[in-house]
């Protein structure tokens, strides 16, 4: 199969269950979202499939490809690209330096030690169309830190973009955000390639209902349900966690 | 474009003027520009990569050690000499470090200073081998590239490591802007995302390890093959932890703090221990202070923070 598959994937530590036989499907191009109340294990299943946790049972593969034995790095370099929830870029450096990085790195050049970082023509090209794909021009050559919150969450989305990989996790792309630029992250995961496949988890149901076409529901590690953004907008289960809940 | 060299240029003035005005500094100007060799190291491992250390003169020590060995049991030749004090001081950075970067603070400067006192204490017995507490003694260094003779004053001396200072300086310049520099700075910055964009970290960390300490033991053979000597100082703590306050002093991260920083540690010392013998770590330390305090990014950076300040900046001094 094509994209991503996972079949009966669980996480216990210790004696505490945070996943419990998860089946999951993303094929290329697919928008779907993880959704669910806190502590349903919506992070624990990203972690799981990037690699940074390894799971207590199940399968997860890639293209047909087994890779729950490969390490984080090791499925980076296969397609999977996950976005902090954290915003974790590199603050100092300027959003040039931050893109040109992982380009950098995609390409296997990271180690050269005698040729300028910024003189490698197609290089610098890429990065400079994925500043203007998230339309940080202006900004491109101050530091990280400089810039305001909603801009360093696309600085973000285009550090893992940059990456090019074929399944894209964005964990809460728009957590901390101010309501007044959450559009700006909309507008960004609506530019997004259309043969990516693309999972976000997200607690704001605007961005979810706007992003998606299938969106799962996630309750104390189990899938709940998944279905249409109709579907799941009707669905008395869901309304119940989520209209009746905090989460408005 | 040019304008990155002017520093440069203005640090290499300054140098060949210092051996004009100083005629009869010449062994003390040798040793300043020694000592910035094992602290342009320390920029790199720790101002670049962020690798918190307190023992660069582990290396710096078996760079010394090895280069004195060779110099008296196989060939005099100095630049054959600093080869091997570069192969010694990096041999034992590989090493040390294939276990000391799996760790990171604390932990990570503990065994840093632990790696440096075991080499002092095994040089310390092979008495044999290395002279033991009496030092090594008996190195006669050949003439640099067969033309220049080592002579008493330290003309030939002062030359010689200024060539070779340059040459490392250039050297880490180049290396500072290239995309491996970019990623030792990445991982300083956050070796999460790093991990992230599919690096080893580890791997990355333990290559800029191995490199600075190829270049402390260049900066170790090179004091062993100009002062003649080598003695258990060389691994010393006291020169690990002076070498890091001349980089805080001059600033991490940008190769002129690591010159700048050397220049001013040494001519406090040298002046404020003329002055004072007792008392002149006292001058040290307020200097520290001061910098820590008010440039916090290190004297190089005072430029920078001083035209912040003109325009009103809110970030002056950082």
């Amino acid at each position: 199969m094509q994209g991503l598959e996972v079949r009966g994937l669980s996480k216990h530590f210790g004696g505490l269950v945070v996943s419990e036989s998860i089946d999951f499907d993303l094929k290329p191009g697919a928008r779907k979202a993880l959704i669910g109340p806190n502590g349903a294990g919506k992070s624990t299943f990203a972690n799981l499939v990037t690699g940074i946790l390894s799971p207590s049972g199940g399968a997860i593969r890639f293209d047909g490809e087994d890779i729950a034995g490969l390490d984080e790095a090791q499925r980076v370099k296969r397609g999977i690209a996950k976005t902090f929830q954290i915003t974790t870029l590199f603050p100092r450096l300027t959003v040039r330096e931050n893109l040109r990085l992982p380009v950098l790195e995609r390409e296997g050049l990271g180690r050269r030690m005698f040729a300028r970082a910024d003189s490698n023509r197609a290089i610098e090209d890429e990065v400079a169309a994925l500043i203007d794909q998230f339309d940080l021009g202006p900004l491109a050559d101050r530091p990280v830190l400089d810039l305001a919150y909603g801009q360093q969450r696309l600085v973000e989305m285009a550090l893992s973009l940059a990456l090019k990989p074929r399944v894209l996790i964005l964990d809460e792309p728009a957590a901390g955000v101010p309501s007044s630029e959450t559009h700006l992250i909309i507008e960004a995961i609506e530019r997004l390639p259309h043969d990516l496949a693309v999972l976000v988890i997200e607690h704001d149901m605007d961005l979810v209902f706007r992003v998606a076409t299938s969106i799962v529901v996630l309750v104390q590690g189990r899938i709940l349900t998944e279905g249409t953004p109709q579907e799941i907008a009707t669905n008395a289960q869901v309304r119940e966690l989520y209209l009746g809940g905090a989460h408005g | 474009m040019t304008r990155p060299f002017i520093p440069a240029l203005v640090m290499l003035i300054a140098a060949v003027a210092a051996f004009f005005l100083f005629p009869y500094n010449l062994a003390f100007l040798t040793r300043i520009l020694i000592m910035i060799v094992l602290v342009l190291s320390l920029d790199l491992v720790l101002g670049f990569a962020g690798i918190a250390t307190l023992g660069q003169a582990a290396m710096y020590g078996a760079g010394a050690y090895a280069a004195g060995l060779f110099a008296i049991h196989v060939w005099a030749d100095p630049v054959a000499g600093l080869l091997i004090g570069a192969l010694a001081g990096g041999a034992l950075a590989a090493l040390s470090g294939a276990v000391l970067m799996r760790t990171q603070g604390l932990t990570l400067i503990m065994l840093t200073i632990a790696v440096a006192q075991i080499c002092a204490e095994i040089a310390n017995q092979a008495r044999e081998v290395t002279g033991g507490a009496d030092g090594m003694r008996g190195i006669r260094p050949g003439k640099v590239l067969g033309l220049w003779e080592f002579d008493f004053i330290g003309i030939t001396g002062y030359w010689y490591a200024l060539t070779i200072a340059g040459l490392v300086f250039a050297a880490l310049f180049v290396i500072g802007r290239s995309p491996f520099g970019l990623s030792l700075r990445g991982i300083h910055e956050s070796p999460a995302r790093m991990e992230a964009i599919g690096v080893s970290v580890y791997r990355r960390r333990l290559a800029a390890y191995t490199l600075g300490g190829g270049i402390a033991g260049i900066a170790g053979a090179l004091s062993a093959q100009i002062t003649q000597l080598v003695s258990l100082e060389a691994f010393s703590f006291t020169l690990s932890a002076e070498a890091l306050i001349m980089l805080i002093l001059g600033g991490t991260g940008r190769l002129y703090g690591a010159v700048l920083g050397t220049v001013i540690f040494m001519a406090v010392h040298h002046t404020a221990a003329a002055n004072d013998p007792f008392n002149w770590l006292f001058v040290i330390g307020a200097l520290v202070l001061a910098v820590v305090f008010f440039l916090p990014s290190g004297i190089a950076a005072l430029p920078t923070s001083l035209k912040r300040l003109a325009k009103g900046g809110r970030h002056a001094g950082s």
